[in-house]
């Protein structure tokens, strides 16, 4: 059971009917559900389009790309169908937030999607779901009926004569998958490899049509900006970081939990004091800010608006909203290590500085951990991932290699401490004497 | 297809003929069929690639090349109770390793290993979203949050009298 925790700093728009019973469309009609897709319909696309870029609402799976504009970007004529495709693979490790969407308010999800295509003219929705959230995938498939038998969705959505078609799909495990063009080919029924861009899914996507993609939150929050007017939610958030997010606090907290708070929100704040400091009197040493593939902070540098532009500033990224306090037990190379172990798992293997660059990446650290590094090591690790940057069809290449360049650049005192058959400093496992043997 | 033998359950025979018309192109259900079927059969069996291969019009060695991607699809059958411990970064700052060497011990089986008596299989898993209810297992499809060795315990003794062992 994911819940929301509560705060007096909360302000809930996206979490407005989390525990309300909202899962029926019955109660999600009488907590004014629904009631931004008639008015969508009245408005018209570019009016839609409008107060989408109104509201300076940013995409909540990480990139930060302003949804207006992505909307704004789908060419109005197509010979093919375009398509809506809700990201809801969500996987990046810290981050646990769409879940609570598909458990507490999956219609604001269908209600997100229906105004999507309303304001590009696609006439048909894909929610992707990740393999993992079965008893999630449930719920929006009984949503997704009780939509249809409403006439929400099918020929004839709200009697207005406008055709929109919503299908919820499932994956089968697999963080690539998150990525937006391999999410496509997914869908499509293949391996997940990324695509080439250009061109951008928002001319060429699913089945080649035109295709919208956004991540749950950012679709869940869509009604409500629509039913509250884009400058009221802008007004909420910082400049150019419309409303409120879902965070994702994490690791040594007193209370960790998942928090709706304000964009800008200070991230000093968000450790000490909505999630409760760190237990047992221990100090914090780091903060990873927005998913593990953001660079960490260092306790120093925790002196941040929680928003895409001043945690940019500060050397980081917002990335999904899943903030992970580390105390000052924590090894940050076995840290590092973590990370990596799970990027050369989830590397599909298609770019070769990717594909070999993280296994190499996970070899080195892991020796180094174990006490078997030597003076040249913690240089390879570094230029190992800045050779990764940016030369990946797809972020997981870049995702792996930006924390490490952190972890390397602000902890370098530790990676050298595990150097010449020293060993780990925080702790020796029986793992450790099997690298070495 | 439908006037067809299949392999699988009047119900899930039913539900992969509509599956297949939710989407512009029969492939798209492929990856849900896979694993629909695999909760059904246990595992991806050959007989299952094969009906799947002629459900959604593709090879058989394309089912198997999509297959061979997806972590959560298996081509051997493991135990009745899968247990998959997360020790992914927020798990492992909330004791998600140890958690997994506990579970190993009790159970005596390695990473994807399985019991003698076939309930249960072990697997060490990447995030499973359960980050700020660490340390967290899925068993199966069901989540268990805020672990503790002692509350895995419980939670295992509860599978193993659901199996009836």
């Amino acid at each position: 059971m994911a819940y929301l925790t509560t705060h007096p700093d909360v302000v809930p728009v996206i979490s407005s009917r989390f525990g309300k019973g909202a899962t029926s469309i019955d109660k999600y009609i009488e907590l004014d559900g629904y009631t931004a897709a008639r008015k969508a319909i009245e408005m018209g696309p570019e009016a839609i389009i409008a107060e989408m870029k109104a509201s300076n609402l940013r995409g909540r799976g990480g990139a930060g790309f302003p949804t207006g504009m992505k909307w704004s970007f789908v060419p109005k004529q197509s010979e093919k169908p375009k398509y809506i495709l809700v990201n809801g693979d969500e996987s990046e490790p810290a981050t646990c937030k769409d879940r609570l969407i598909f458990e507490h308010d999956p219609h604001s999800v269908i209600e997100g999607v229906i105004i999507a295509g309303l304001a590009v003219g696609a006439k048909m929705g894909f929610i992707y779901l990740r393999g993992e959230y079965r008893y999630l995938l449930k719920i929006m498939e009984k949503a997704i009926d009780e939509a249809y038998a409403k006439g929400f969705l099918g020929k004839n959505i709200f009697g207005s004569g406008i055709e929109f078609e919503a299908v919820s799909h499932t994956g089968a495990g697999a963080y690539e998958v998150g990525e937006e063009s391999a999410l496509m080919e997914s869908l499509e029924g293949k391996r997940g490899i990324p695509r080439i861009r250009p061109p951008f899914p928002a001319v060429v996507g699913l089945y080649g049509g035109p295709t919208v993609i956004n991540n749950a939150e950012t679709l869940a929050t869509v009604p409500h900006i629509i039913r509250m007017g884009g400058a009221e939610y802008a007004k909420i958030g910082t400049e150019r970081n419309g409303g409120t997010r879902l965070f994702c606090l994490s690791g040594h907290l007193e209370k960790p939990g998942v928090y709706e708070l304000p964009m800008g929100y200070s991230l000093k704040k968000m450790i000490y004091d909505v999630g409760g400091g760190i237990p047992g009197g221990k100090r914090l040493k780091a903060v990873v800010p927005g998913g593990s593939s953001t660079p960490i902070l260092t306790a120093d540098e925790i002196d941040v608006g929680m928003d895409f532009d001043q945690v940019g500033k500060a050397g980081s990224m917002l990335g999904s909203g899943g903030v992970v306090a580390l105390d000052e037990t924590v090894c940050m190379v076995e840290f590092a290590l973590r990370t990596m172990k799970f990027y050369q798992h989830e590397s599909c293997g298609w770019c070769i500085p990717c594909r070999e660059g993280t296994d190499w990446l996970k070899k080195s650290l892991t020796r180094l951990h174990a006490g078997g590094g030597v003076d040249k090591d913690i240089d390879n690790i570094r230029y190992l991932a800045e050779n990764m940057l940016g030369r990946t069809f797809c972020p997981l290449g870049d995702a792996a290699a930006m924390p490490t360049i952190a972890f390397v650049k602000k902890f370098r005192k530790e990676f050298e401490d595990h150097l010449n058959g020293k060993g780990c400093p925080y702790h020796h496992s029986l793992e450790h004497e099997a690298v070495l043997a | 297809m439908a006037t067809q033998t299949t392999i699988f359950s009047p119900e899930l025979a039913a539900r992969f003929d509509k599956l297949v018309t939710l989407y512009p192109l029969r492939r798209s259900a492929l990856i849900p069929m896979l694993l629909y079927a695999q909760d059904e059969v246990g595992y991806i069996s050959p007989a299952v690639i094969s009906e799947v291969a002629g459900r959604v019009g593709v090879q058989e060695n394309d089912v198997l090349s999509v297959l061979s991607y997806y972590s959560m699809l298996r081509t051997k059958p493991i135990g009745k109770f899968n247990v998959q411990v997360c020790t992914n970064i927020c798990c492992m700052l909330r004791g998600g390793n140890e958690l997994f060497e506990h579970c190993s011990k009790r159970l005596g089986i390695g990473h994807k290993g399985t019991t003698a008596d076939g309930v249960f299989s072990l697997e060490e898993v990447e995030c499973i979203g359960a980050c700020s209810w660490a340390p967290a297992v899925q068993v199966n499809y069901d989540f268990h949050e805020n672990l503790t060795p002692e509350s895995m315990d419980k939670i295992l003794d509860q599978y193993r009298e659901k199996a009836g062992k």
